[in-house]
């Protein structure tokens, strides 16, 4: 799933202290499992921001909603009736919500509410970890299953780099060495023969770097 | 392996069946070429070849490539090295093709320390190669003299192929595949981490032996005098994948602080000595860091000097 973190309340408050009718917009998916911006949190944030408004002497409007995806016309368009009575809208879902949000209501300021931070995996409670960067060309069933793009920091094909210390990574000791799991992987599914295979130079141009991308398919366009 | 494929004098030294002896440069964190001619003029007579780093530590610095250009114009022959870490495979090829137009005759090819180590730690970093499939791309241009997009070369780079090999990092049963993989990409040379624990050191090269490695390639073992028990206590701890044995340091702490720069001189003598008796041992690159006024005194001490004029 898409995990994202809740930005500084300061940063929000920023942005919206010049507003008076603000709308705090929850998903219901990735960012409500990762405990970011579900209803819960779209509950914390309005509160607080309430709270804080009333202190300065200055109250505001703040209403809370929380839509089944921000990432799915379908359930945007939820908003359509009531758009026109919010000055501004926090959006607590990843980026992708709040960029689809904006380019639905053009003309109603919209602030991220989170910082999306990676595709990632709930490791433990409270424990949200990186997983896959999304590269568009999918090489895990050469690497035991384990992603040396989004867990080397090196993103190296032919690792460990030289930095691998008592299986944790240069940049810090906290750090899991992608190239140590791949390695104990490996080992484990008896397939250490495969580690002597030079990977090929990437092709990087279904990753990030070959523009913003999209699939299309025929076969589900209506 | 004796044809020569470069003008490279280490090349040459190498495959001539002579100890090679490598140093390196570390370029200045300023403009001034005065600094890089005189690093390299303190060991110029000792060895085969300098080795100029590519922003250590991630620390932005004078550019290797130009620093490799005043070495080569005072008669001095670099070995280029290049990180993977701020090139894409545009930058490095351009870059390739810029040493071999001063006819710099070297490359060692690195992945290059995390940026968050140095002076740029917000930065991006690149790696759209890994060291591999930079020993590969060099191999790819001078051999086939294409460039990776399959154009021809005019005047392909006639250029040595380096990597290095960092025998103490973990997991330590991947260190010699690692090592058959850098050769199976192109590596004609390998230029060690430094070494101090020499009995790791000689279980990795026994293993390489043992699997032909070092009849295909000409491994030059990597050795750092250390300055203080100070430096040695730092190495230890805080630098990735360095393995110092405790009984380094108690030999350091156990002389007086103002002799300890000369015991790390003596130590590292000694440890050429032994290695050099080492099967698979084809050389040494001794990387004096801000110490290459002590170069000299480890090469004529450690009995490779005078070097061979080929």
């Amino acid at each position: 799933m898409i995990i994202a973190e809740k930005k500084p309340i300061e940063e929000i408050i920023d942005e919206v202290k010049d507003f008076n009718r603000i709308l705090i917009l929850g998903c219901n998916e990735c960012v409500t499992v990762c405990e970011a911006g579900g209803k819960k949190e779209v509950e914390v944030l309005s509160s607080a921001l309430r709270m804080y408004f009333i202190t300065k002497g200055d109250e505001k409007v703040i209403d809370e909603k929380t839509l089944e995806r921000q990432c799915d016309h379908e359930y945007l368009e939820e908003l359509r009736g009531n758009i026109d009575d919010y000055d501004a809208i926090v959006s607590l879902a990843c980026g992708v919500g709040v960029q689809f949000a904006a380019e639905k209501y053009l003309t109603t300021p919209l602030f991220p509410g989170v910082n999306t931070v990676c595709l990632g995996a709930n490791e433990d409670r409270g424990l949200w970890t990186e997983r896959c960067q999304a590269c568009g060309s999918c090489i895990l069933a050469r690497t035991g299953g384990i992603c040396p793009v989004s867990r080397c920091a090196k993103r190296v094909m032919n690792g460990p780099c030289g930095g691998s210390t008592n299986g944790k990574c240069e940049i810090s000791k906290d750090v899991d060495c992608a190239w140590q799991l791949i390695v104990d992987r490996l080992n484990a599914l008896n397939k250490m023969g495969d580690y002597e295979k030079v990977a090929p130079i990437k092709d990087w141009s279904t990753d990030r770097a070959g523009g913003p991308r999209t699939v299309t398919r025929e076969d589900v366009k209506i | 392996m004796s044809n020569l494929n470069t003008q490279s004098n280490l090349e040459k030294v190498l495959k001539a069946g002579h100890i090679g002896v490598t140093s390196e440069c570390g370029p200045p964190r300023g403009s001034d070429p005065e600094e890089v001619r005189k690093k390299g003029l303190l060991i110029k007579d000792h060895v085969d070849a300098v080795n100029v780093t590519d922003n250590q530590t991630a620390m932005t610095r004078m550019s290797s490539l130009a620093a490799c250009i005043h070495l080569k114009l005072i008669g001095i022959e670099p070995v280029l090295q290049m990180v993977t870490r701020d090139r894409n495979r545009v930058a490095l090829q351009s870059d390739i093709l810029g040493a071999a137009s001063f006819d710099i005759p070297n490359m060692l090819c690195l992945s290059g320390d995390h940026q968050s180590f140095g002076d740029c730690a917000q930065g991006q970093n690149v790696h759209d190669l890994d060291s591999m499939q930079l020993v590969q791309t060099v191999r790819y241009m001078r051999d086939e003299g294409k460039f990776l997009g399959g154009d021809d070369i005019k005047r392909p780079p006639k250029i040595f192929v380096g990597a290095a090999a960092n025998p103490f990092a973990d997991p330590f049963e991947i260190r010699v595949p690692r090592l058959a993989k850098k050769i199976a990409c192109g590596a004609e040379f390998i230029q060690t981490q430094c070494i101090y624990n020499l009995d790791k050191f000689k279980e990795w090269i026994k293993r390489a032996n043992e699997r032909g490695l070092t009849d295909k390639t000409f491994i030059m073992a990597g050795m750092t005098p250390m300055k203080s028990v100070g430096m040695a206590k730092y190495m230890k701890n805080r630098v990735p994948g360095m393995d110092v044995p405790d009984e380094i340091i108690s030999r350091l702490a156990g002389v007086p602080k103002e002799k300890q720069a000369q015991e790390g001189i003596d130590i590292c003598v000694e440890h050429i000595q032994e290695l050099k008796e080492i099967k698979g041992v084809s050389g040494f690159h001794i990387m004096a860091i801000e110490w290459e006024e002590k170069v000299p005194e480890i090469v004529e001490r450690a009995g490779l000097y005078p070097r061979p004029a080929i």
